[in-house]
């Protein structure tokens, strides 16, 4: 049956239509946009499948040329990679929904170049998520890597030179990082599979050379996921890149490499080896804990309405880091949902930057006023997903908070409480700047609206994934049963 | 081309200035030897990847300097009257394309995502072997594209 080979196809179609596109394109520019609709709706459907089959049966697995694992290359998919991977296939559909005219306006000369590395950028995440082979994991790390520097690269201003320039550099160092603890593994084990890896190491967790490459993994996936202080790169790369680009690598890049940093943790090394032998989960709680302070605290200082929100990134990445951090079942649960939660949000409020620098060219807050008249829709969309973001009972945000909170405090750790509730404090100061001046702005200044259809509010490919988003920030807060039943499970595959 | 300039002042006023064809008559001569030799050689290691050292990475490389040895002593502009820019592109799509395409010809013929076992070539041992083959000479493709249009950049950069 096809069926079996979903887990390859999740890939091999993204990745064909990635080196399709400049063939296509040269037929005809607007084509692009249709084969990567086109593909990356196979893959969501795929990646649902996936996520039911998995539900069902439990773990698949995939051997490459049927070579038998841990000689092969495997495809391993559980109940944490089938989550991740619908969440990157569902807002890299919404996102490519919404980038039409966007990418229309911004890169009119570089369509084609644009969807091709795009593709390749969604093909490495898919393969980061899906793999169980550590070496593999690294070529898509990279692939995903190159791409992004890429697309931020191919911004219209010289700044996006800088800024992805300074992303080449420490992404590198990162992705060197990453490959020399997959040495050391080697080195000591003798194979690249995840799960051989995890019979294999336990006996030699006492070697200062598993210890070393433990050390470097970590610093390693900290760059990428840009845990502070290792997020310098961050808020000038999505400030600078096109807004579909910023939309796309804040929802789902650094989401992918938390997952890989969580997987190479509890599944690789063990969770008795970071919880209890060495700890690394209580630095890092700490960590996460300053990040999601200081995080917070900088996105107050930003006038550029992009600029803040990847500010809140770092914050945001640190909630998900904090719920694995402490480690508990409740936490745990808390973190992993945020990694969805916060996907659906970030992806919501770039998308709406986005389409406000497409309608009218604003980036600064303070000329927001009046956008409540001329794009009523979508700046209650930005709404939504900014009380969404505070965490106002009723939305996503609440309920990762609320299990975050639950983890803290069933731990005891009064500290990480008094940092959630803070960061929520700071972040109703800086998005409640926004939404002063949206709904209660002191003088109305008429905007000058010279993007696309002067009637309209936006053209449909943008306004309907943006609402979609928008809306399901408030019915999976309501209806969080349904994450939290695929959650439930990872959390208890991961710490139970 | 700086080094003809060169030349001309050295040699003064009474030196009749000759047609760039005749000039560096040495340096032409052995790249016109070569060029074909050094496409043959890569061809020669991309065959022969699967049974000994080399592969398709390897032999696109050299025959991506065999180009490129034609772009140094000919010019770009010569060279891209030979492989012209949508010709590249479309190899460079293309190599990665017949990659791919192997790996789901298995899979409509049964087998796993390159599993050459399952491609009806004769015998299994056959079909791994041809199968492979397809792949390094796709990989081939590529490498040598890519290997071409990086150095025609930079080449175009200098030039400018």
């Amino acid at each position: 049956m096809i069926t079996e080979h979903f887990p390859i196809l999740l890939i091999v179609v993204p990745l064909t239509s990635a080196l399709s596109t400049p063939l296509i394109g040269t037929l005809n520019k607007k084509y692009c946009w249709y084969t990567a609709i086109f593909s990356i709706s196979l893959s969501l459907f795929m990646s649902l499948y996936i996520l039911n089959a998995v539900m069902h049966t439990g773990r698949i697995s995939y051997w490459l040329g049927n070579w038998e694992p841990p000689y092969g290359i495997e495809y391993a998919i559980d109940y944490l990679n089938s989550y991740v991977l619908v969440i990157v296939t569902f807002i890299a559909l919404a996102v490519t929904i919404y980038s039409k005219w966007s990418v229309e306006k911004e890169l009119p000369e570089k369509t084609v170049l644009f969807y091709t590395v795009y593709l390749l950028l969604i093909t490495g995440l898919l393969g980061i998520t899906i793999t169980g082979d550590i070496f593999n994991l690294y070529v898509f790390l990279e692939i995903t890597s190159l791409s992004a520097y890429t697309l931020v690269a191919i911004g219209k201003k010289r700044n996006a030179l800088v800024a992805s320039y300074n992303y080449a550099i420490l992404g590198t160092i990162s992705a060197t990082f990453i490959l020399i603890a997959i040495g050391y593994l080697y080195m000591v084990t003798g194979t690249l599979n995840m799960a051989d890896l995890s019979t294999k190491l336990p006996p030699l967790y006492d070697s200062k050379v598993v210890l070393t490459a433990l050390a470097f993994f970590m610093a390693g996936f900290s760059i990428k996921v840009a845990l502070f202080p290792l997020h310098v790169w961050l808020p000038d790369a999505y400030t600078h890149a096109p807004s579909v680009v910023s939309a796309i690598l804040a929802a789902t890049s650094t989401k992918v490499a938390a997952y890989a940093m969580i997987r190479v943790m509890f599944t690789v090394f063990s969770p008795e080896f970071i919880i209890v032998r060495v700890n690394i989960t209580h630095i890092l709680s700490w960590i996460a804990a300053f990040a999601i302070i200081v995080g917070s605290v900088l996105a107050i200082a930003q006038v550029d309405i992009k600029k803040m929100l990847a500010y809140s990134s770092v914050a945001q990445i640190g909630y998900i880091m904090l719920g694995i951090g402490l480690s508990t079942k409740l936490s745990v649960t808390g973190g992993i949902l945020h990694i969805l939660n916060h996907a659906l949000m970030k992806a919501t409020l770039f998308l709406v930057a986005g389409a406000v620098i497409y309608k009218t060219g604003i980036r600064n807050i303070e000329e927001y006023r009046g956008l409540r008249r001329e794009m009523p829709l979508t700046m209650l969309a930005f709404t939504i997903a900014a009380l969404s973001m505070i965490g106002v009972p009723g939305t996503v945000g609440f309920v990762s908070k609320w299990y975050l909170l639950l983890g803290a405090l069933h731990e005891g750790k009064w500290v990480f409480a008094l940092v959630l509730i803070l960061s929520s404090l700071l972040m109703l100061v800086y998005f409640w700047r926004v939404i002063e001046n949206i709904y209660f702005p002191k003088m109305h200044v008429a905007v000058a609206m010279d993007g696309g259809d002067k009637k309209k509010e936006l053209p449909y490919t943008m306004l309907v994934p943006i609402l979609i988003l928008a809306l399901l920030c408030i019915a999976l807060g309501i209806l969080a049963f349904i994450p939290l039943k695929i959650v439930g499970m990872i959390s208890q595959m991961l710490v139970g | 081309m700086d080094e003809v300039d060169e030349h001309v002042t050295v040699t003064g006023e009474s030196v009749i200035v000759r047609p760039v064809e005749e000039l560096y008559i040495i340096r032409r001569i052995i790249a016109r030897i070569m060029v074909p030799l050094t496409q043959l050689y890569g061809l020669y290691v991309i065959m022969h990847g699967e049974g000994g050292p080399g592969g398709g990475f390897q032999g696109g490389v050299i025959l991506g300097s065999a180009t490129i040895l034609y772009v140094l002593v000919f010019g770009v502009d010569e060279a891209k009257k030979r492989i012209s820019e949508s010709l590249n592109n479309l190899m460079k799509s293309t190599g990665v394309l017949i990659y791919a395409g192997i790996g789901l010809l298995c899979i409509i013929f049964g087998g796993y995502y390159l599993e050459y076992y399952a491609l009806p070539l004769g015998h299994p041992e056959k079909a791994s072997e041809l199968g492979i083959l397809g792949v390094e000479i796709g990989i081939g493709i590529t490498v040598s594209a890519v290997m071409i249009s990086i150095f025609f950049d930079l080449a175009e950069r200098f030039e400018k």
